[in-house]
């Protein structure tokens, strides 16, 4: 039997806690996620899907329940622990803004490699320029983050969620504003590295031909899980 | 990438040339800021030294005078007045008293560099039909000239003062229509007269001193005074300047003696400087404050323009203080390179006006004093204040919800 690797256990999230404008958004959400599992969550636009992957992405707090990452009780932590375990555990790839314009692609890889180590090394460099190949991107590693397709900028966001050999990636909405085959490829890409290196993800997709070509899917309708 | 900065400055650098217009303008504002009070500082600075250095050699640092003569008020008994009304009496050319044993002691005093006894005193001098009310220097050239430097003022002539010689101010020289080589007829109020020639015309820059100074060796001056023997005044300098009033509070209380310090002369002087100085501190912390206006406004704006980047780099795992360092970085480093690029304007604009500014008679202006202390000051505090404003908008920053900037 697969290990897990997170837990959710009753979480609820509100929104405007305290104001007149209270809204809960996720109710009693009970979930779990095993090492090496490639998950897709769908759903309606507003049902919480983006709220659930910034709790899981430890980016927010459930307004009350828990959340268990490898057995350990994240409410907690403070945060600078949560800070460190969010750059060690978990890489992410959004829908919109990326990349951080500022720098070259292999810069924008190397950056959470940077951020936990301080200052910048060959070794971090050459990692950067390894994780480019995977994602077929080696010859662009110093176009700047601009100057890239959005599936191009999609695939380096994709080795740039991978820097710190992270246990899950969160992917929301990945491949929302890619056309059909740039779609295709980041999806092959990500299932790949999951095949290959034992990486979780959760995909928050509303493309159902993608979704079924998950591990599993999950739907949120309204703030509940249905499985 | 380079190799040597951490990921604070690498990104600071980025954030900063990335946001190029920006950076130039404020960078410019904060060059313009340093400019001014770069080249405001170091004028001021060589005009003040140019003043205390033209002082210092045309006049004695200290001199030391008898003491006023005062009318003493008859009096009955204790406390009583008999006669409210005092008059001052007139103030006639008197010797110190025993000004050989004054003069050995202040040769004495170890911070006293020079010594020197004048006779000063009005006589008239004529020529031809004109004449002409000065007042007549009696020295000791090799003491005196130590003290006060006649050679460095002289622009016609030399400052030879054998007995029968007279060096006269230029002014002078033109009211009597005379010149180097001509005879001049001096008049006491004593009645005494002699007939000098003209060694040489001084010019100390000062319209009024150079119509009535004139200077000739102690003893013809005393000859001429009626007054063998005697000196009016004893000319010093010291070691330490703005030491000067201290020591001539000392000299006088120790003697019988009045002591003028060139700081009580130029009293006038140092109330304008300090008023300079008041107005130049107002401007400096005003020029400061704009500044540091200046720099928080633009990275206010660049933490909203650039809040999904700080989302993104918190969700990588950039803690607050790293996002909080980046942005204090950015207000240092627009700060220093601001003050860099200030200091040099201020520099060339200082070296351009120096070229060109003159004084009436053809000489500099003002010394140009570029010391490197000012630079490194002005860099120090451009930076200090690029932190300080930086430290809002930072804050900010760091306290940016990456949930909230994400979605934004
Ligand atoms: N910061 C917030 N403050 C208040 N309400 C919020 C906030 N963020 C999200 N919501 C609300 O919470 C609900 C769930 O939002 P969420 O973004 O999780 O939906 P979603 O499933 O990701 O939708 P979509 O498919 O459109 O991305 C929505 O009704 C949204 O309006
Ligand atoms: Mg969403």
């Amino acid at each position: 039997m697969a290990s897990e690797l997170l837990r959710l256990e009753k979480v609820c999230k509100s929104y405007n806690v305290g104001l007149p404008t209270e809204t809960e958004v996720l109710h009693d959400v009970d979930l779990r996620l095993d090492h090496g599992e490639f998950l897709a969550l769908m759903g309606p636009s507003g049902s919480g899907k983006s709220t659930l992957l910034n709790i899981v992405g430890l980016l927010d707090r459930p307004t009350s329940g828990r959340l268990l990452i490898k057995g350990e009780d994240t409410s907690a932590l403070g945060d600078a622990a949560i800070t460190h375990l969010r750059g060690h555990t978990i890489g992410f790839v959004f829908q919109y803004h990326l990349l951080i314009s500022a720098f070259t692609a292999r810069e924008n890889v190397m950056m959470p490699m940077l951020v936990d180590r301080r200052f910048p090394s060959a070794e971090i460099e050459t990692r950067a320029q390894q994780l480019l190949a995977q994602v077929g991107l080696e010859k662009f590693a110093n176009n700047l983050a601009n100057n890239m397709s959005g599936g191009q900028q999609q695939r380096v966001a994709v080795a740039r969620a991978l820097a710190m050999n992270p246990d899950l990636v969160l992917a929301d909405e990945p491949t929302g504003n890619l056309d059909t085959k740039s779609a295709d490829a980041v999806f092959e890409l990500m299932r790949q590295v999951n095949r290959e290196a034992g990486t979780s993800f959760l995909l928050v997709t509303h493309n159902m031909e993608l979704a079924r070509r998950c591990d599993r899917i999950i739907e949120v309708v309204d703030g509940r899980i249905h499985a | 990438m380079n190799r040597w900065l951490p990921f604070e400055w690498v990104t600071a650098v980025r954030f900063l040339r990335e946001g190029r217009l920006q950076t130039i303008f404020i960078i410019g504002g904060i060059a313009i800021g340093v400019a001014v009070i770069v080249f405001m500082s170091a004028m001021l600075a060589g005009l003040q030294a140019n003043f205390i250095k033209r002082v210092l050699t045309s006049q004695p640092q200290i001199q030391l005078l008898r003491p006023d003569q005062v009318a003493r008020p008859l009096r009955n008994g204790p406390g009583e007045i008999e006669d409210a009304v005092v008059q001052r009496p007139s103030q006639r050319v008197i010797s110190i008293d025993q000004w050989p044993k004054i003069r050995s002691q202040m040769l004495a005093m170890p911070e006293i560099t020079a010594v020197s006894p004048t006779i000063a005193g009005s006589v008239l001098a004529v020529r031809g039909d004109s004449s002409r009310a000065v007042t007549l220097t009696g020295v000791e050239p090799d003491t005196y000239f130590n003290i006060v430097r006649v050679p460095d003022y002289i622009v016609a002539g030399q400052a030879r003062l054998t007995s029968d010689d007279i060096v006269i101010g230029i002014e002078l020289a033109r009211i009597l229509g005379a010149t180097v080589g001509d005879k001049l007829n001096i008049q006491a109020a004593s009645g005494a007269i002699r007939v000098l020639t003209i060694a040489g015309l001084v010019d100390f820059g000062n319209k009024g001193t150079n119509q009535r100074a004139t200077f000739v060796a102690l003893r013809t001056g005393q000859s001429l005074l009626g007054m063998i023997g005697g000196v009016t005044t004893i000319d010093m300098t010291v070691k330490d300047i703005y030491a000067a009033e201290e020591i001539a509070k000392r000299i006088e209380a120790a003697n019988p003696v009045e002591a003028d310090s060139w700081i009580a002369t130029n009293a006038q002087f140092f109330t304008a400087v300090r008023a300079q100085e008041t107005s130049n501190t107002l401007i400096r912390l005003f020029v400061g404050l704009s500044v540091a206006f200046g720099i928080a406004a633009v990275l206010v704006v660049s933490v909203i323009q650039r809040s999904k980047d700080i989302g993104i780099l918190r969700a990588m795992g950039t803690s607050r203080g790293q996002i909080l360092r980046v942005f204090l970085l950015q207000g240092g480093l627009l700060g220093f390179v601001g003050s860099l690029v200030g200091a040099a304007m201020g520099a060339a604009a200082l070296i351009y006006w120096h070229s060109i500014a003159r004084q009436a008679d053809g000489s500099e202006l003002f010394p140009l004093i570029l010391e490197r202390r000012l630079f490194i000051l002005t860099a120090l505090l451009a930076t200090v204040t690029g932190l300080l404003a930086a430290m809002a908008p930072a804050v900010r920053a760091a306290r940016l919800d990456p949930v909230v900037a994400i979605r934004g």
